[in-house]
């Protein structure tokens, strides 16, 4: 054992969730370590679209309440913008952009329907084949990569710790607790734990005796070169998800994935491929305006999934000091509520301001153990 | 079963398949593609000359320093152009070499660590129209070598040029656009690039040293313990250079280029791209693919020939540390490191928020504690203050960020890791990108995210006949907000 400082809570994961969940607790002057087994928000969470308009959620509400402020709670940027636009090129895509519309207009957000012409005065990259949109005056889009470090240096400066380049290779647990966390640097002691470690939560969970069932997938997304801003850089759809981001690039992902190897805990390969040429094409397709424009890059990222695409966030009975979160791939918009959230387990033992009872682990009680290999939800042998 | 919504059995077969595929035309590139033809095999050898003008005035793949004349928009008569100035290509063509000029490998792709559903081992092409995959049984990238900058102030004007581009603009395209140059750096490759220049009846008005001795012999004016103060420039671009020597005295020259001649980069963007193992070799010219006597890298098939391979560059990185820590005495930091972006070298050591928000430097984190937290990381220099995220691909900034990073963290440059390329590596329009003929399961299958049934059902509706209902009315992924 090395002399590491214990921490009263031990965040593994420097993605999204856990830096959130490390500044909520800061927050309520709590000590707080979090650890990384490289650099914070270096997966998924600082590589995606940047979305934070997340309907299907309990914790939508928090999500909408908190964006606006981040910037301030935070001290530090997140690119924030309010609204999302999303443009259909074909009938079938409005009718379901349509659809969204009734589930959150039923839920008290507003928002309206644009035809063709409405559409190309709103969004100026989009063309002749547009056939309507919907523009949601709620939700938005942040920087993903600006807003993990806005994290980590507001968890900094509440007195919290960031130890990146750090992994975890077990647990010590006396009691019903783990009391500490052993890693590559040492061992830490700790009263409260939290797991937060994106495709590694499953083989930490596997360490303290629970089946969390997770598969990792590889997914992509594409950028190019600056252009104006539009008025709303939150603008998607026909099969993309993405955004315009303040310095003007158009960053957009979407697409088939691959189920790949979570890993060990170590770094993971994310080779983007020629997919970029299908990303490209539908690009093209969604801002027509925008076909000669340069992709200067194509980048990769690597999510977790449950087999039923919601997140995991629950306090376990035993080791009773354990909370665990895993957003099942849609984890960076609704970050400011999961640290809400998970702050609230650890320090009251249950959500507060929500009821996160159909996100519990025991759901998956009685699972095939073959769940994955069934639905084809694992790698393809070298 | 296989999942219907994965990558798997989505990618059609490349359009085409070569035995060999050699990627550069230069002396490397032209000299593997004969030898496998006379082995036998069918050879498709790729070069990207004559590159767009407006590639070219991008800085790609060279830093050309808008120097090019109005010709090299004429692409017929540049292809006639690289054909006469590479005679061995006609003896490629005897040989049975398929030869594609104006051809781009924007990207190489081989299954391994993180994907197997590639189909097959491929190689990105495009020339200004479309592009297309090639499969390959052998490649051999001989993609040569590029320009090491350090800037100074005004170095973002038009006339500021590297050394490799001036040769190439001079060489290949006959299309160079100056009369007066004033070369930086004074060992073998700033001597050769002036005789070139010379004998081309160019004018070169002197060679500038950091160092206090030439570091090579020659007859050519050498300005020894000198640095740019900054290029003077006009609405054309340079028309003079204010050089500082010892004691702070400032001599201006004119000139009409400036050329950056201090040291050679290998080209390894296709080797970090098809994930091959690299190593940073100063005495090579920066990070360099390993690989054995034959040229053959950690990929079975996969050589690497020529410059892209290594360049001699003298005593390694100390020459060109001697360069940033010369230019960054002679500056007052608001000389641009990265010119895409905008990112002076005062905001890359304050890592400082990018210029678009307006807001000041993070209050108590700056370079020394991002360095307390970790080991240097020009990726994370790279989203915190946009340095080498812009459309030359970092081409004209990768090595001298490295070079601060290893500097402030008093690290051996090998030390610091290579900002990762990735695919495009060369910046293309997304309608040449677009893969015109996918194949009909990828449109039919195409989702926004996994396609997982239900992952977008409102929370209420988990658990209810409604969850049912959603699920059953096919809208699926596309309910992604």
């Amino acid at each position: 054992m090395t002399g590491q400082k214990g921490a009263t809570t031990v965040i593994v994961g420097g993605g999204v969730t856990g830096l959130s969940a490390g500044w909520w607790l800061a927050r309520d002057g709590m000590d707080v370590v979090v650890i990384d087994k490289g650099i914070i928000g270096w997966e998924a969470s600082g590589r995606n679209g940047g979305g934070c308009t997340h309907y299907q959620s309990q914790l939508f509400d928090e999500e909408q309440r908190l964006w606006p402020q981040m910037d301030q709670l935070l001290g530090y940027p997140t690119e924030y913008r309010r609204e999302r636009v999303i443009v259909a090129i074909n009938e079938l895509q409005f009718a379901r952009y349509r659809r969204m519309a009734e589930i959150t207009r039923a839920m008290g957000y507003p928002s309206s329907e644009l035809d063709p012409r409405q559409v190309r005065e709103l969004v100026p990259l989009a063309g002749d084949n547009a056939v309507g949109a919907v523009h949601f005056h709620f939700g938005g889009h942040a920087n993903p990569q600006r807003t993990v470090q806005a994290y980590g240096w507001a968890l900094q400066d509440l007195g919290g710790r960031l130890m990146q380049h750090t992994f975890v290779t077990g647990f010590s647990t006396a009691g019903g607790k783990v009391v500490a966390v052993r890693t590559n640097r040492g061992e830490i002691g700790l009263d409260n734990l939290v797991i937060a470690a994106g495709p590694q939560t499953g083989r930490l969970l596997r360490l303290l005796g629970h089946d969390l069932p997770l598969a990792a997938g590889r997914a992509e997304m594409i950028v190019t070169e600056p252009l104006p801003l539009m008025t709303h850089g939150g603008v998607d759809g026909n099969g993309l998800y993405g955004r315009q981001t303040l310095r003007g690039n158009l960053a957009y992902g979407g697409g088939p994935h691959e189920w790949v190897e979570a890993g060990d805990g170590q770094a993971v390969a994310r080779p983007s491929t020629p997919l970029l040429r299908n990303l490209a094409r539908r690009l093209a397709e969604l801002f027509p305006k925008a076909g000669h424009v340069r992709m200067i890059r194509s980048w990769a990222g690597i999510i977790e999934n449950t087999p039923d695409g919601r997140p995991v966030i629950d306090r376990l009975a035993d080791p009773g000091n354990v909370t665990v979160a895993t957003m099942s791939s849609v984890g960076f918009g609704l970050s400011p509520a999961t640290g809400h959230a998970i702050r609230d387990l650890v320090i009251d033992g249950r959500c507060r301001f929500t009821d996160l009872g159909k996100l519990r682990l025991d759901r998956f009680a009685g699972l095939d153990p073959d769940w994955a290999a069934r639905r084809g939800w694992v790698p393809i042998a070298a | 079963m296989q999942d219907p919504k994965s990558v798997a059995g989505k990618h059609g077969a490349p359009a085409e398949h070569a035995e060999l595929l050699v990627i550069g035309a230069g002396p490397a590139g032209i000299a593997a593609a004969i030898a496998g033809a006379r082995d036998g095999a069918k050879v498709v050898l790729v070069d990207e000359n004559p590159v767009a003008g407006g590639l070219m005035g991008l800085d790609v793949p060279l830093f050309y320093g808008q120097r090019m004349t109005a010709a090299v928009h004429n692409k017929p008569r540049m292809v006639e152009q690289v054909l006469s100035a590479k005679p061995a290509l006609e003896e490629a063509f005897e040989a049975g070499v398929d030869v594609r000029l104006g051809v781009y490998a924007w990207g190489a792709f081989v299954n391994g660590p993180g994907v197997q559903t590639l189909p097959g081992r491929v190689v990105g092409l495009a020339d200004d129209e479309r592009s297309w995959l090639i499969g390959f049984d052998r490649l051999v990238v001989a993609a040569g070598a590029r320009d090491f900058v350090v800037s100074f102030a005004g170095v973002e004007q038009p006339g500021v040029i590297g050394a490799r581009a001036l040769q190439s603009l001079i060489a290949t395209y006959d299309a160079f656009d100056g009369r007066r140059i004033v070369i930086l750096g004074s060992g073998d490759l700033a001597v050769e690039t002036a005789q070139q220049a010379q004998a081309r009846g160019l004018e070169v008005a002197c060679l500038v040293e950091v160092r206090d001795s030439a570091q090579s012999v020659t007859d050519l004016p050498v300005l020894t313990g000198h640095a740019v103060a900054r290029a003077v420039g006009g609405p054309s671009g340079i028309e003079a250079v204010d050089l500082v020597g010892p004691g702070g005295a400032v001599t201006r020259i004119a000139c009409d280029t400036i050329c950056l001649a201090i040291g050679l980069v290998p080209v390894v963007e296709l080797a970090d791209v098809l994930g091959c193992r690299l190593a940073a070799r100063g005495d090579s010219g920066g990070h360099v693919p390993l690989v054995d006597g034959e040229g053959r890298s950690s990929i079975p098939g996969v050589s690497f020939a020529g410059d892209c391979a290594g360049v001699p560059s003298g005593d390694g990185y100390g020459y060109r540390l001697d360069w940033v820590r010369a230019q960054t005495r002679a500056g007052d930091g608001r000389e641009l490191v990265c010119l895409c972006e905008e990112v002076s070298r005062a905001e890359l050591l304050g890592m400082q928020p990018p210029r678009y928000l307006g807001c000041p430097p993070p209050q108590g984190h700056d370079l020394s504690s991002m360095l307390a937290d970790g080991p240097p990381s020009h990726d994370q220099m790279k989203r915190l203050t946009r340095v080498t995220m812009g459309h030359c691909q970092g081409r004209r900034c990768r090595e001298q960020v490295a070079l601060h990073l290893a500097l402030a963290s008093n690290l051996d440059p090998a030390e610091v890791p290579l900002a990762g390329y990735r695919a495009p590596v060369r910046p293309l329009p997304l309608t040449v990108l677009a893969d015109a003929d996918e194949e009909q399961v990828m449109r039919d299958r195409w989702e926004v995210w996994f396609g997982i049934p239900g992952q977008w059902t409102p929370y209420a509706d988990i658990g209810t006949e409604r969850e049912v209902l959603d699920d059953e009315s096919g809208l699926g992924d596309h309910m992604h907000l």
